[in-house]
């Protein structure tokens, strides 16, 4: 991983190492079911417990998600959603918390906008990078460039079936972290988390990343005080995007408190 | 590209790309220009790899070829003809109109090439099923076909407004032991087929291969359809040498993700003479928004692990397409021919619903061919270029034009009665329900065939 610059992402990890636990990542979508109401949810995930927030730009293409998360940003966009907005909700969550908020998106909108043009708007909202999963680091370099001219984090994703060769590549071409998915699958809640993410983790370690967050399938306080006890952060998305679904902002935040509490694997030790 | 270059402009491109420069043929991907690659999620990288190692040593190996000869041969039934439509060129210009028969083919359409090459793939990855995304149904059918006679599970998925399109093919696939999954996001036609077959195979992709009906995607599913579809062109090429004396003046083609098209294409891109027509569908008409023409009006994106042109707003977001053919209804197209398009190898155009259905009921006809209404695209696509090519010429039948006749219309019998007016207000074919005879035979017992027909969707 390169470093040349404080990478936000690295440093809420950081912090949360330093308290002697996992960092918790929330996923929410931009613009679900509002601009505003996505923002006040992004404040709820930050003021209860999440270090990193993962904001996604609503697509009408998401092959790498479940059926609650399509339901979710097509509803977002329905009700008016468009790219630019994505930078208030980064900047008004900054604004109100010290979370680093990382925009996921997959990659034809960022294309579109313009891949430098992105990350300007990007950075000067209070961005901490970008997390694409549908971009590899074999197609991304358009997209290197213009990270490390706005100082951005990359986070790419690595998979139970990448080869050693791919790992090593994509931990060196990730900065800020590296997104371990957990199972082989799209986005959505299951009942136990694979024991394939154990490995993809260590795999991810070995090839020298400093830190390897794991998502995918992560929805309990039980997922996240098994995966705290190997990775260094741990990914919730489609728990959070049906709490906030089924019981608004305060859903969220309650649903946030529970899982961090997960997270505390020095106090477990103790 | 936005509208139909002028003869001049046309006659020109072609050669000044082709004075001194390299073969168009064989193009291996990633890329093609600046178009193609892998935009993909990382957990699939390992399974394209895994097809694009198999696909190069099968294309390598004796064996391999033989076993799809033989198949081509004994099964699907080629080569498939060339036959000149007589009646249908004076239509045309009096341009003597050659149609490359694909819907002779086993199974109706020229999907069956790739879909065969594509199983005995799956078979040598020691997969046990295959799933496959459809839009008009002909590859659903095809991948069900070529599931059943390989002894592979097969699962399509299908737009449920495509399932409402094509009724008929819903029941041939599952019929042939297919389960078809209808997919209810989105538009609810091929592109969220794609979708729901990514989605599929990235959480099954251990023992499943997924079988991409075009020549789109990641790579190396452009290169390795266009592969499996080469036949065609070679075919023709020869068929027409031999008929005529001479290459053709043009040849044409429709284009939804454009795999019948690059089948017929690839063997006539290094023939400078031979003039190349791709013909999009043009749905209501490129003005009024509602089309699939993406290369005329489309500008490049990503969508579907490939960088082409697309139909996109000004966010990026898909736009949805429209056309009467439902297998010409996807917003994007296959990386080879954007780069193709750029370099001006190939004119593409639009061709609206009503000059489709005008051609396709010439065809019916003129020759006694029920051509299915995506080739009917293409059909309309010759009457114009043939008109062109012979205007101010003496002797017009010196023009020969190949139109590749992609698939055949049974599937689009339906479409067609409606279209021509042809349905009673509760949209029976008119004149077929006076008899007062008690109805008789299978409609009267409740088959348990059908009953787990439906079981089998769950």
């Amino acid at each position: 991983m390169t470093e040349e610059f404080a990478s936000k992402s690295a440093v809420a990890i950081d912090r949360a190492k330093a308290e002697g636990r996992a960092a918790l990542v929330g996923y929410l979508p931009a613009g679900y079911p509002t601009v505003q109401e996505s923002i006040e949810a992004g404040i709820a995930l930050a003021r209860n417990g999440a270090d990193l927030i993962e904001i996604g730009i609503p697509y009408s293409d998401p092959v790498m998600d479940g059926p609650v998360i399509q339901a979710a940003t097509t509803e977002a966009i329905s009700n008016g959603f468009r790219v630019a907005n994505v930078f208030d909700v980064v900047a008004g969550i900054t604004a109100a918390t010290d979370a680093a908020v990382l925009v996921m998106t997959y990659w034809n909108p960022v294309m579109r906008m313009g891949v430098d043009e992105f990350a300007r708007r990007l950075a000067e909202a209070g961005g901490a990078g970008l997390i694409t999963p549908d971009l590899v680091p074999d197609e991304a370099h358009e997209w290197f460039e213009a990270s490390d001219k706005y100082g951005l984090d990359r986070v790419f994703l690595v998979a139970p079936s990448s080869t050693p060769e791919r790992l090593d590549m994509t931990v060196k071409a990730s900065r800020g972290f590296v997104y371990a998915v957990s199972i082989m699958g799209v986005t959505g809640t299951r009942t136990s988390v694979s024991s394939s993410a154990q490995d993809v983790v260590a795999r991810a370690h070995a090839a020298g990343a400093e830190r390897v967050c794991v998502g995918l399938g992560v929805s309990n306080p039980d997922h996240v005080r098994e995966i705290a006890a190997y990775a260094d952060g741990v990914i919730v998305g489609t728990a959070l995007v049906a709490a906030l679904r089924d019981g608004g902002v305060d859903a969220v935040g309650q649903l946030t408190k529970n899982l961090s509490a997960g997270l505390g694997r020095a106090a477990a030790e103790a | 590209m936005v509208d139909a270059p002028t003869a001049g402009s046309e006659e020109n491109a072609a050669d000044a790309f082709l004075q001194g420069g390299p073969s168009l043929r064989h193009a291996s991907g990633p890329y093609f220009g600046s178009y193609g690659g892998r935009w993909m999620p990382e957990s699939l990288i390992a399974a394209l790899d895994e097809v694009q190692d198999t696909f190069e040593k099968a294309k390598a190996d004796p064996e391999f070829i033989a076993q799809l000869k033989d198949l081509n041969k004994n099964y699907s039934g080629r080569p498939s003809l060339l036959t000149e439509a007589k009646r249908f060129s004076e239509h045309a210009g009096g341009a003597r109109i050659f149609l490359k028969r694909e819907d002779l083919n086993h199974t109706g359409s020229h999907k069956i090439n790739n879909v065969l090459g594509q199983a005995l793939l799956a078979k040598r990855m020691g997969k046990t099923r295959v799933i496959a995304e459809t839009g008009a149904g002909q590859h659903g059918v095809a991948s069900a076909t070529a599931a059943a006679l390989l002894g592979l599970e097969c699962v399509v998925y299908m737009g449920a407004e495509d399932c409402r399109r094509q009724a008929l093919n819903v029941a041939r696939m599952q019929l042939l032991g297919a389960t078809v999954v209808p997919v209810t996001n989105g538009s609810q036609t091929l592109k969220d087929a794609i979708n729901d077959a990514l989605r599929d195979w990235v959480s099954n992709v251990d023992h499943t291969h997924y079988l991409l009906g075009t020549a789109a995607g990641a790579h190396p599913f452009p290169a390795m359809v266009r592969y499996f579809h080469e036949v065609i062109g070679e075919e023709a090429r020869s068929q027409i040498l031999e008929q005529t004396g001479k290459l053709p003046d043009a040849i044409a083609a429709c284009i939804g993700g454009g795999s019948n098209a690059i089948g017929l294409f690839h063997a006539f891109l290094d023939d400078a003479s031979v003039k190349i027509y791709g013909f999009e569908a043009g749905g209501e008409g490129v003005e009024t928004g509602r089309h699939a023409a993406a290369i005329s009006l489309g500008r490049p994106g990503v969508l579907h692990g490939a960088r082409s042109y697309l139909m996109q707003d000004e966010d990026g977001q898909t736009i949805e397409s429209h056309s009467i053919s439902a297998g010409l209804d996807y917003p994007s197209v296959g990386p080879e021919h954007s780069y193709l398009a750029d370099i001006g190898r190939v004119t593409y155009e639009a061709v609206t619903d009503t000059e489709a259905m005008d051609a396709f009921s010439l065809l019916c006809r003129t020759e006694g061919i029920i051509p299915a209404i995506e080739s009917s695209h293409a059909l309309a696509g010759a009457i114009k270029i043939g008109k062109r090519l012979t205007e101010g010429k003496d002797t017009p039948s010196d023009v020969t034009v190949i139109v590749n006749l992609s698939g055949r219309g049974d599937k689009d019998v339906e479409t067609a009665a409606a279209w021509f007016n042809m349905l009673d207000e509760e949209g029976h074919v008119k004149g077929t329900t006076l008899s007062t005879r008690k109805p008789k035979g299978p409609t009267e017992r409740t088959s348990e065939a059908a009953v787990d027909v439906n079981e089998d969707q769950n």
